[in-house]
């Protein structure tokens, strides 16, 4: 009798399963995207902001659906809205805290994950379209965290947007000033285009980034992850194909992202609970106050995630070659964007990992992530203020606004400097 | 399937038209999407011209209002304000004010229909915030050469009491003086020229 029912217990499942697979291929995606899915062995700490960016991505679309509830995308109610969510909802000031400290998170785990990629060379051949598709990812969030952030509708809410706005009539041609009305939908920053953003921010943008992580997730299981040595490991398999130094996705891999994400949320929540508005670098303290659209607070800054940009955008000061120094800083402030975009073809050492190629690739990394550092400090500062030593705040902006360049632009002749080809690489990955 | 007998160029033909028509009829059916996102009819009518009494002002004084959400700042210089406007030309980008940042009316050395009222936008022409008014001569952190005029806490773009823009800071263009017309000796209208009325 008990043994009767064991059975029908197995095989109910299993024929449903069976019926299932005749049907979808869940099986077989199963296989192919985790249980065959084989990865190379060495992943390190790196590796685990991959899977931290769609657990960042899943709380940002949970708490933002919860949000929209409650929240209302017009001038006149926006920022009480928010005051409302905060005291009045139960456990809106969670959701909303979750949801903020979430944005700040998404960028941090972002530009680790992107680092990781620096170093071991992760945008080199085969792999430039996940690395573009990547890049698009990351342009699409920075739209769609600038677009959220004036749904508040504070004061920085409002004149940070005005003035990013303000950056398309910098557009030559006659075309910036009636663009700028366009994308606000207004002769300023009002009702029209909070409403618009709220659109943007909660439907337009979130598609495009779903879409747009299917496709990175895709091209990633089509050519296999990288690792920290950059070696294939597709170069060395057993008789039935599978790779000597692969292991499946899961349960390996499964297992240890978990104790990644523990920890992670370990870390995100005492912001959430502790220090939500991290002294004023995940929750601007202007943005306590509403929207006044004849005031500008006595000093605006983008949050912090910007801010390297910011700093580029206003290390232009003079005016050359005709252009005026508006122009310029938004120019470069998008050339510094899409040069991102030719790594794979800017690097021309054939070597991809850190550890296996020479000292100007790694003095050029490290003086790009120092030059990324220090801008995204002096953007939330005010420009004519001496914050560091010697210059003020604008000198040091030009000056790291240069290493941010020449670590694109003369990548084309340190790597090849480096004579990576005659350093010798391991056989097989190592630890 | 064979392709005997199959006329791949016709096929490369219709191909072709298919793709053009086909494109031609989705840039038509972004028109209404496209053009929804412009400022609508209430955004166009809410942008309608105010009247603004500058009777009250004294001199030396600011006078903030509204035009299209934007603010307007009607200021009233006094003598020695008109003079020193004289004096800084050097120091400016564009002192004539070549560049088309006002009416025609206005293009002159005070930017203004009547010499004493500054009719102005009140946003930086760097990145649109709304600089200071800072009418007081050589306060020390603007130093010793200020003679009154405007400045940006965002960025610091110094402008002059006509809304001039110095040279070396990062605005690229004087402050926009907007169409205007005076009704009476204090009464104007922001939004509207002498010559549209």
């Amino acid at each position: 009798m008990i043994h009767a029912i064991l059975n029908k217990m197995v095989a109910v499942p299993v024929s449903l399963l069976a019926w299932v697979d005749r049907r979808f291929p869940i099986t077989k995606m199963w296989n192919e995207h985790l249980a065959h899915y084989y990865v190379p062995k060495n992943f390190n700490f790196w590796y685990f902001f991959g899977s931290l960016a769609l657990v960042v991505l899943a709380i940002q679309i949970i708490t933002g659906i919860f949000l929209t509830m409650n929240y209302k995308p017009s001038a006149a109610e926006a920022f009480a809205s928010v005051e409302f969510i905060m005291r009045d909802v139960n456990y809106g000031w969670l959701i909303r805290y979750m949801h903020s400290t979430g944005a700040s998170a998404f960028f941090i785990v972002v530009y680790l994950h992107m680092f990781r990629g620096l170093m071991y060379g992760s945008y080199k051949q085969p792999r430039e379209l996940l690395w573009i598709l990547g890049m698009l990812i990351y342009m699409t969030l920075m739209a769609e965290a600038f677009l959220g952030y004036l749904l508040p509708w504070g004061q920085m809410s409002f004149w940070g947007a005005q003035v990013i706005v303000s950056l398309f009539e910098a557009m030559p041609f006659g075309i910036g000033l009636p663009l700028a009305e366009w994308i606000r939908g207004d002769f300023t920053i009002s009702d029209a285009t909070l409403n618009r953003f709220f659109a943007y921010h909660v439907i337009a943008v979130p598609l495009a980034l779903l879409a747009l992580v299917a496709a990175h997730i895709i091209a990633l299981h089509e050519v296999g992850p990288n690792n920290p040595d950059g070696i294939d490991i597709n170069d060395n398999q057993d008789d039935d194909g599978v790779p000597l130094d692969g292991i499946p996705f899961h349960p390996y891999y499964t297992v240890k992202d978990i104790v990644g994400v523990v920890v992670f949320l370990i870390f995100f929540f005492s912001v959430v609970f502790y220090a939500p508005e991290m002294g004023g670098w995940f929750l601007e303290h202007n943005n306590f106050l509403p929207a006044d659209p004849l005031k500008t607070p006595e000093h605006i800054a983008p949050l912090w995630y910007f801010t390297p940009f910011y700093s580029i955008l206003r290390a232009f000061t003079y005016p050359f070659l005709g252009i005026d120094a508006k122009l310029w800083g938004v120019l470069a402030m998008g050339f510094s964007q899409l040069l991102f975009f030719f790594l794979p073809w800017l690097d021309r050492s054939p070597v991809r990992s850190i550890r296996y190629r020479g000292p100007y690739f790694r003095y050029a990394l490290y003086s790009f992530v120092l030059a990324f550092l220090v801008l995204g400090y002096l953007g939330v500062k005010s420009p004519s203020e001496t914050d560091l030593f010697l210059f003020n705040n604008t000198v040091w902006a030009q000056i790291f606004t240069v290493v941010y360049f020449a670590f694109f632009l003369l990548m084309p002749w340190y790597t090849k400097m480096d004579n990576d080809e005659d350093r010798p690489l391991p056989a097989r990955v190592t630890g | 399937m064979s392709d005997d007998g199959l006329d791949l160029r016709r096929r490369r033909f219709l191909t072709a038209t298919t793709v053009a028509v086909g494109g031609l009829g989705a840039t038509f059916a972004a028109v209404p999407f496209v053009g929804s996102l412009l400022p609508s009819q209430k955004a166009k009518a809410l942008g309608a011209p105010v009247q603004i009494d500058i009777g009250k002002i004294e001199p030396g004084a600011l006078h903030r209002d509204e035009w299209r959400g934007k603010l307007v700042m009607v200021v009233r210089r006094t003598r020695q304000n008109l003079e020193d406007l004289v004096a800084l030309e050097d120091e400016l980008l564009d002192p004539a004010s070549e560049r088309e940042q006002q009416p025609e009316y206005a293009r002159n050395s005070y930017r203004s229909i009547r010499d004493e009222y500054l009719v102005m936008i009140g946003l930086c022409t760097h990145l649109g915030c709304a600089p200071t008014y800072r009418p007081e001569v050589a306060p020390d952190d603007l130093g010793p050469e200020w003679k009154g005029g405007f400045y940006c806490p965002c960025h610091g773009s110094r402008f002059d009491l006509a809304g001039r823009v110095y040279k070396s800071v990062p605005a690229p263009a004087n402050m926009e003086v907007p169409p205007y017309r005076y009704l009476s000796d204090t009464l104007i209208e922001v939004g509207v020229g002498p010559e549209d009325a």
